[in-house]
């Protein structure tokens, strides 16, 4: 009998139910965020055609503005998949290059979020403006703060391969960004739909 | 899965995305909201089962999601019916 097999490099094969903790704890925590954005999402239901004064969400949306950003955010998706793959495999350029440009579309994501937000702004939209406004910017904000820490975190793991090699249970880490970064996307093709194409 | 499968399912949710958008301009009648919640629901389906690799996962991870987004769907599907969203 071995006493010393809970090491972190093959603590997925020695758990009790067989499956990584890292793995488990992600999905719970995905599990739980959904609780999350469903609230955020509800109460912008809830409170969409409260506009007051202020403009209507079909005043201010800009869809094709959006929609790009929804395929850049997309498109992130497949970059972030490609670099688990390449991780997978032990292959460190790979793993590097899609994780970098998938951090550069994040980025992009975020950049228009920031852009959008100004515009609506300009448009005398502003946080406190209606009932409508104060949802929509708790819940695309929230969005966008997610996706900002993924960046972070995707980021922070180049910087990390670029100390050391990625194969065995450091590519178990790219996953969990890669999970992190998969339902960011999720999150958003639901906003994408609710907020932005079916009208108040 | 391959690199090329991966592209060929980023390819079939860019198509989605843009009948979506489509629909958005095209006047579908009473099958607007139903069409853009379908498209929706298979977008959320082939990314978590094919880019966050469920459907290849264990069982448990499943249970573990689909049991948040269950919950999700419930409470706040009660919340909104208690201030008369759908009526």
């Amino acid at each position: 009998m071995t006493t010393d097999s809970h090491t972190e490099t093959d603590g997925a094969a020695h758990t009790s139910t067989g499956l990584s903790n890292n793995k488990l704890g992600m999905w719970l925590f995905l599990g739980s965020e959904c609780l999350l954005f469903g609230g955020l999402i509800s109460t912008y239901m809830l409170y969409r055609g409260r506009v007051g004064e202020g403009p209507r969400p079909s005043q201010v949306f800009d869809i094709p503005f959006t929609s790009v950003s929804s395929f850049v955010l997309l498109m992130s998706s497949l970059t972030m998949v490609l670099a688990v793959s390449a991780a997978h495999k032990g292959d460190d350029r790979n793993t590097y290059l899609w994780t970098t440009v998938t951090a550069i579309l994040g980025a992009t994501f975020v950049g228009g979020q920031v852009y959008e937000f100004t515009a609506f702004y300009n448009e005398g939209m502003g946080f406190t403006t209606s009932l409508f406004s104060s949802s929509f910017y708790v819940l695309t904000g929230f969005h966008g703060v997610h996706v900002t820490v993924g960046v972070i975190m995707l980021m922070s793991i180049v910087g990390i391969m670029k100390r050391s090699k990625v194969p065995g249970s450091k590519s178990e880490t790219v996953e969990m960004i890669g999970l992190y970064w998969h339902f960011v996307d999720v999150v958003w093709i639901i906003i994408f739909t609710l907020i932005y194409l079916i009208p108040a | 899965m391959s690199n090329a499968g991966y592209v060929r399912i980023a390819a079939i949710l860019a198509a989605i995305t843009a009948l979506e958008v489509a629909t958005y301009y095209v006047d579908l009648g009473a099958l607007f909201l139903p069409s853009l919640l379908i498209m929706m629901a298979v977008k959320f389906y082939i990314v978590v089962s094919f880019f966050m690799h469920l459907r290849y996962e264990s069982k448990m991870f499943s249970w573990v999601f689909y049991t948040g987004l269950f919950l999700a769907i419930v409470v706040y599907g009660i919340f909104l019916a208690t201030f008369h969203f759908f009526s």
